[in-house]
């Protein structure tokens, strides 16, 4: 399920628009083709249900994670720590920043603007249709602009992930496809992935079935665990 | 029915609250509730509102306490420590007898603790918290759609009684996410009182309104306090929400209510498969307490023992064991200072309690 050949691979988008889940099965799946993986937890804005919260899975899976020192602990003062620096410095991991929410939660990447050199990142722009306040061509439209403003990169992909949770059936993904294809003619920006659980994506019409992505979950409520 | 969205519980307490026709949010910043604030911020410009980030949590309650005393729909939101701020302008607010909505997603304390859930405010919520003889109404929602459904109706049960009421959720419910439809389910249609008390502005053609909670003389004090006594008796006939869940023949009964009743269903499930039946009451008002609900848990001869989980040291088991009086023995099972205790292990201490396995 490769989106890129490039080194940095940056997923923004509205808040809760599942970022987190796809980041970690995004660095998976780099790990499973042979390639040295970094995920790193720059979310400034979420307490809960973070990338750090399955660090040891990740780790368990020669995944290096690198998170802000208050991830998961008591403290929520949005922090950076160096160790992030060595995302752009070592060449030879492939890394996964996982963006928080929003314009607001894409700052962090206005910070290290000036460590991302042009022509080595993706950056990913997810969208779920169901939520609420981003449910139309506006509403995506005018985030998708104020996180490159934000950010100073470019969106280069959009991805599908339009879903209601374990509720999901093909007709929200379809739905939330058609946004995103109007995104996409809007911006000239392709949609490169249509994320789902494996077994609603099965149910993709034949012609869209290359770029499905399929999701397993990682953070789960504590009475699903 | 109306398109599902997949919501926030923060999200959703915003949205729900500008569909009850709350026009007025004062608020201050304080994780885990943020996104309520945030959402509010974005909306009510849209619903012709105002929202407003106050200074400090003190100056948001007394906000409130202006708003509902000028007779709008208002609410305010914060967590554990902002609610603990907030104490002094509620005592006001109850005794003035202004209705209004207050919303507290709690967090692990005491002090600033930490911002994992907790369930920690159970004793704040229902037992005062404040100064004085005065009650909230307490609602504890366990979902995201039931959150939506009992910030509508508090509003209402607010305006009914003149009376503070507070839903009372934690961290978990305020952000996760879950599918809802951005409508009340059920609206218990309530004959809502014209809010002639209010201070909206005495042209002379009617006695001027005064909001006022200082009585200098103990008699008129005292008076003025029998009117609350009698309101709150009303509050406590009326107003009992719990839902019952295959309590008939069940081995034990568990008794949980908001996050912690999520994982009482998980224990049933695990029980079942263990030949043990667990069933369920789960309080939806906590002030009301179903006294009478839990009284009649004691008069099962098949129940063996009652649990009270909780993410707190043991609070509500308080109001359990006063509701069983003696007539079954009452367990108690909690985790503290955001920890959420898992269904393995709740289930672990009812095997020991029973002597199974």
């Amino acid at each position: 399920m490769m989106m890129s050949d490039k080194r940095i691979n940056i997923f923004v988008g509205h808040f809760g628009s599942g970022k987190t889940e796809i980041s970690i099965n995004y660095a998976l799946d780099l790990q499973r083709q042979g390639l040295k993986t970094m995920i790193v937890d720059l979310d400034i804005v979420n307490p809960f249900f973070r990338t750090v919260e399955v660090r040891d899975y990740l780790e368990q899976n020669e995944i290096k994670v690198i998170a802000p020192n208050f991830a998961g602990t008591a403290l929520d003062v949005p922090s950076i720590p160096a160790s992030v620096y060595s995302a752009f410095d070592d060449t030879n991991f492939n890394v996964v920043l996982d963006i928080g929410g929003d314009e607001v939660g894409a700052k962090i990447l206005g910070n290290l603007r000036d460590h991302i050199k042009d022509g080595t990142y993706n950056m990913m722009y997810v969208i779920n249709a169901r939520r609420p306040l981003s449910a139309d061509i506006s509403a995506v439209g005018n985030l998708l602009h104020s996180i490159e403003q934000t950010s100073r990169l470019k969106v280069t992909g959009i991805i599908n992930n339009t879903n209601l949770s374990s509720e999901t059936t093909i007709y929200d993904i379809m739905y939330g496809q058609a946004l995103a294809e109007d995104l996409s003619r809007q911006t000239d920006i392709p949609v490169v992935k249509i994320c789902g659980l494996p077994d609603v994506l099965e149910q993709l019409p034949d012609e869209y079935k290359y770029k499905a992505m399929p999701i397993k979950i990682f953070l789960h409520v504590p009475w699903e665990q | 029915m109306a398109q599902k969205v997949l919501i926030k519980g923060n999200e959703a307490i915003g949205e729900a609250a500008i569909m009850a026709g709350c026009r007025h949010f004062f608020g201050y910043p304080i994780t885990p509730q943020n996104e309520v604030a945030e959402y509010i911020s974005k909306r009510m410009p849209e619903a012709g509102g105002c929202f407003l980030q106050a200074e400090s949590e003190l100056a948001a309650i007394n906000m409130v306490y202006g708003a509902a005393g000028a007779g709008a729909r208002v609410m305010t939101s914060s967590s554990s420590p902002g609610i603990s701020l907030m104490q002094e302008g509620i005592s006001y607010i109850a005794a003035s007898e202004l209705p209004c909505l207050i919303v507290n997603v709690m967090r692990g304390g005491p002090g600033l603790g930490g911002i994992q859930p907790s369930q920690a405010d159970y004793f704040q919520a229902t037992k005062g918290g404040g100064h004085g003889d005065y009650r909230l109404v307490v609602l504890a929602p366990s979902t995201i759609q039931e959150m939506i459904d009992l910030i509508v109706e508090g509003f209402d049960i607010a305006d009914q009684y003149r009376n503070p009421v507070m839903i009372l959720a934690d961290g978990m419910l305020g952000q996760m996410m879950e599918p809802v439809v951005l409508e009340p389910k059920k609206r218990i249609e309530r004959q809502l009182p014209a809010k002639d008390w209010a201070t909206t502005g005495c042209d002379g053609s009617r006695p001027r309104n005064v909001i006022n909670s200082l009585f200098m003389i103990p008699e008129q004090l005292e008076q003025r306090n029998l009117i609350l006594i009698d309101k709150y008796k009303r509050i406590e006939q009326n107003e009992v929400q719990y839902q019952s869940i295959d309590i008939e023949g069940s081995d034990v009964v568990l008794v949980a209510y908001g996050t912690m009743a999520r994982i009482a269903r998980t224990v049933a499930k695990k029980a079942k498969e263990l030949g043990i039946s667990v069933g369920i009451l789960r309080p939806i008002t906590l002030w009301p307490f179903p006294y009478d609900a839990v009284a009649a848990i004691g008069d099962m001869p098949n129940v063996k023992a009652v649990f009270s989980i909780e993410m707190s040291a043991g609070q509500m088991v308080e109001d359990i064991k006063l509701g069983i009086n003696g007539k079954k023995p009452v367990y108690f099972y909690g985790r503290t200072g955001g920890m959420i205790p898992s269904p393995n292990e709740i289930l672990d201490y009812i095997c020991d309690v029973l002597e199974v396995r």
